[in-house]
């Protein structure tokens, strides 16, 4: 039974991972409704440019910023080059132009910084802890506290805030926020400057796990279930959706991947997903699409 | 647009059928000038690739550009078609190569269809999610299960004796027209489909399925069967990617990025449109030769292949983005744009 609730716990904390990159796309999504798939590519970047800078002795607080610096400019030209030229077009469109921005993004990343694998040191121990008998790492312990800390910052700033609230407007109704003088542009710089921040802290804590790598922009296919558990638009939907994945893949793969062979943590999620879309077809807190002719 | 309209409502003594010359030059030239003057390197290297895959992005434009849902698992069903058609041929000799070919296409149109299931209730992101799930799935099947390769040890799948009525098209002609006729007998067959009511009722539930359910068009039914037919045409190809193409083939020649590169045909060629595949597959085969030479050119080797890579990664993005703020219905848009204008010319209008 130990073993069970031991392969249940290292499940969710796994999965408090998977929500920190979940978060990212809600955070997009809900603000300007584009499925942004170059989220693992702006990760990877992230991760990138914060180890090469690292590595050229500059110290980490520095780094830290020089990378948030980084990635705003990065937001910025986002917005200026790719997203405002498509305004008004449909979502199938934003989404594969963040398709071809995942190719730019990955490409510069690779092209700029190399393509071999990096170690990134966060000062953290992977050390296994026991509490009550059950053997925890400390690193997911220290992953899951960064993604609530995220999480209540992110919060207070879309519900506490006058930025957060023009976000939520726009997210509402884009036209109604026009009119009422919000400036959509600005808004869709925060936005993508968030997530690409939201990426970087997703991107330290995946890339101290495996090494910073070109896999890292793969992490955004372990997000994609967890959007749909969740439903695009939730925040909250994002954890929720996380803790579930990343708890029912620990144990499938403990329990049910014997049987069948094994190896299927790539596809079991996605299973799920579809489990729980047949149930509820805009995810657990996903806003219901109304449709009129 | 105009003009086809009034084509359509004018009285019937106007509608003169023209001959279609392009047409039968393009056909003149794909069966007998090729075949005459192309060396291996074209055949093999440019013209099967490219055939395939505007047989490919044909299968997910019949599903994305006309009936309107968006899949990133085209190379799982390609997958399908290339295992069953191996499946065929190696455990039923007797069915001899065409039957086998329909055999994987069929197979990969029931897979479809049962992937597709999930159309009925839900759309939109939520359904390309779950077509994610069928590409990750059936690479984790075509790898776990050894049955699937004959109990290979490298898990991979070659073409048994490619042969059509005892002749051999293990050759690179061979196989150039194998897969040519292939791909024109299903680029006519789809033509005709769209042209159909089945068609119509496809563009309609593309255009808003709430409104076609209005009016009476039974959307799920219509929505599965697009997800079949796209498998069909998806599995097909995959064989011939296989088979025609490379020869020995794993599940990792059919990964996500297949999947990407597909859809990016569609989405250059035009959304919604036949010829546009052909279009799009010619741009997406031709662009990384293209590139590459010119890489040679520029900097003479003194690049290494990765940072080249690097770059025409890059230089892909920027096409795409390119291209859907310049020109959003693809290249086949452009191209009669282009014959509109040469049709008037010199006058401007």
């Amino acid at each position: 039974m130990t073993f069970f609730f031991e392969t249940l716990l290292g499940g969710l904390l796994a999965g408090t991972m998977y929500s920190l990159v979940a978060i990212g796309f809600v955070l997009i999504y809900k603000a300007s409704g584009v499925f942004n798939f170059a989220q693992g590519a702006m990760l990877l970047f992230a991760a990138l440019t914060f180890v090469s800078l690292h590595d050229q002795g500059v110290p980490f607080a520095l780094a830290l910023l020089l990378t948030v610096v980084v990635m705003i400019i990065g937001a910025l030209l986002i917005e200026r080059l790719v997203l405002r030229p498509l305004v008004n077009r449909s979502q199938i469109t934003l989404f594969m132009a963040t398709l071809g921005l995942s190719f730019i993004i990955e490409g510069l990343a690779q092209g700029l910084m190399g393509s071999q694998v990096r170690a990134l040191d966060l000062g953290i121990d992977d050390v296994p802890l026991f509490i009550g008998g059950m053997m925890v790492s400390q690193f997911d312990l220290i992953a899951a506290a960064a993604a609530i800390v995220l999480v209540t910052v992110l919060a207070l700033l879309f519900n506490k805030t006058r930025i957060g609230v023009s976000l939520r407007a726009v997210a509402d109704d884009t036209t109604a926020a026009l009119s009422i003088g919000i400036n959509l542009n600005r808004i869709w710089q925060i936005v993508w400057a968030v997530a690409g921040i939201v990426g970087l802290v997703a991107g330290l804590l995946w890339g101290a796990r495996q090494g910073v790598q070109f896999s890292l922009s793969l992490v955004v296919l372990k997000a994609l279930p967890v959007l749909i558990i969740g439903g695009f638009t939730s925040i909250g939907g994002a954890i929720v959706g996380g803790l579930i994945v990343g708890a029912a893949e620990n144990l499938a793969e403990v329990y049910i991947g014997p049987l069948i062979g094994g190896g299927i943590t790539p596809w079991f999620a996605y299973v799920l997903a579809l489990a729980f879309l047949y149930i509820r077809p805009a995810g657990l807190f996903g806003e219901r699409a109304i449709e009129r002719v | 647009m105009s003009i086809s309209l009034t084509r359509e409502t004018a009285p019937a003594v106007l509608i003169q059928r023209r001959v279609p010359i392009g047409l039968i030059a393009l056909l003149l030239i794909a069966f007998v000038v090729v075949p005459l003057t192309g060396n291996d390197y074209w055949l093999n290297a440019i013209l099967i690739p490219f055939l395939v895959l505007s047989l490919a992005g044909l299968g997910l434009n019949l599903l994305t550009g006309y009936t309107g849902q968006t899949s990133v698992g085209a190379a799982g069903f390609m997958a399908v078609g290339a295992f069953a058609t191996y499946g065929f041929l190696l455990r039923l000799p007797e069915l001899g190569l065409p039957v086998a070919l329909l055999g994987g296409g069929l197979i990969s149109a029931v897979v479809g269809f049962v992937f597709g299931l999930p159309s009925s209730r839900i759309k939109g992101f939520y359904l390309m999610v779950t077509t994610l799930a069928a590409q990750f799935f059936l690479e984790w099947l075509f790898v776990k299960f050894p049955w699937f390769y004959n109990y290979g040890s490298s898990g991979t799948i070659s073409a048994p004796k490619l042969a059509l009525f005892g002749h051999d098209l293990n050759t690179p002609l061979g196989r150039y027209l194998l897969t040519l006729t292939t791909v024109l007998l299903l680029t006519w067959v789809a033509v005709n489909l769209v042209k159909s009511q089945i068609g119509r009722n496809w563009m309609a539930i593309r255009d808003m399925d709430t409104a076609a359910a209005v009016i009476g068009i039974p959307v799920v039914r219509y929505k599965h069967l697009a997800f079949a037919v796209s498998s069909f045409y998806l599995g097909i190809a995959g064989a011939l990617w296989a088979f025609a193409y490379l020869g020995t083939a794993s599940a990792s020649s059919f990964d996500i990025n297949r999947s990407f590169q597909i859809l990016f045909i569609i989405i250059i060629g035009g959304m919604g449109s036949i010829a546009g595949n052909f279009v799009g597959a010619a741009f997406i085969s031709l662009l990384p030769i293209l590139l590459s030479h010119a890489g040679q050119a520029l900097f003479g080797g003194s690049v290494d292949a990765g940072q080249l890579q690097n770059l025409q990664k890059i230089i892909f993005g920027v096409l795409i983005i390119l291209f859907l703020i310049k020109e959003p219905e693809g290249l086949i848009r452009l191209l009669s744009n282009l014959r509109e204008r040469l049709s008037h010319w010199p006058l401007r209008f």
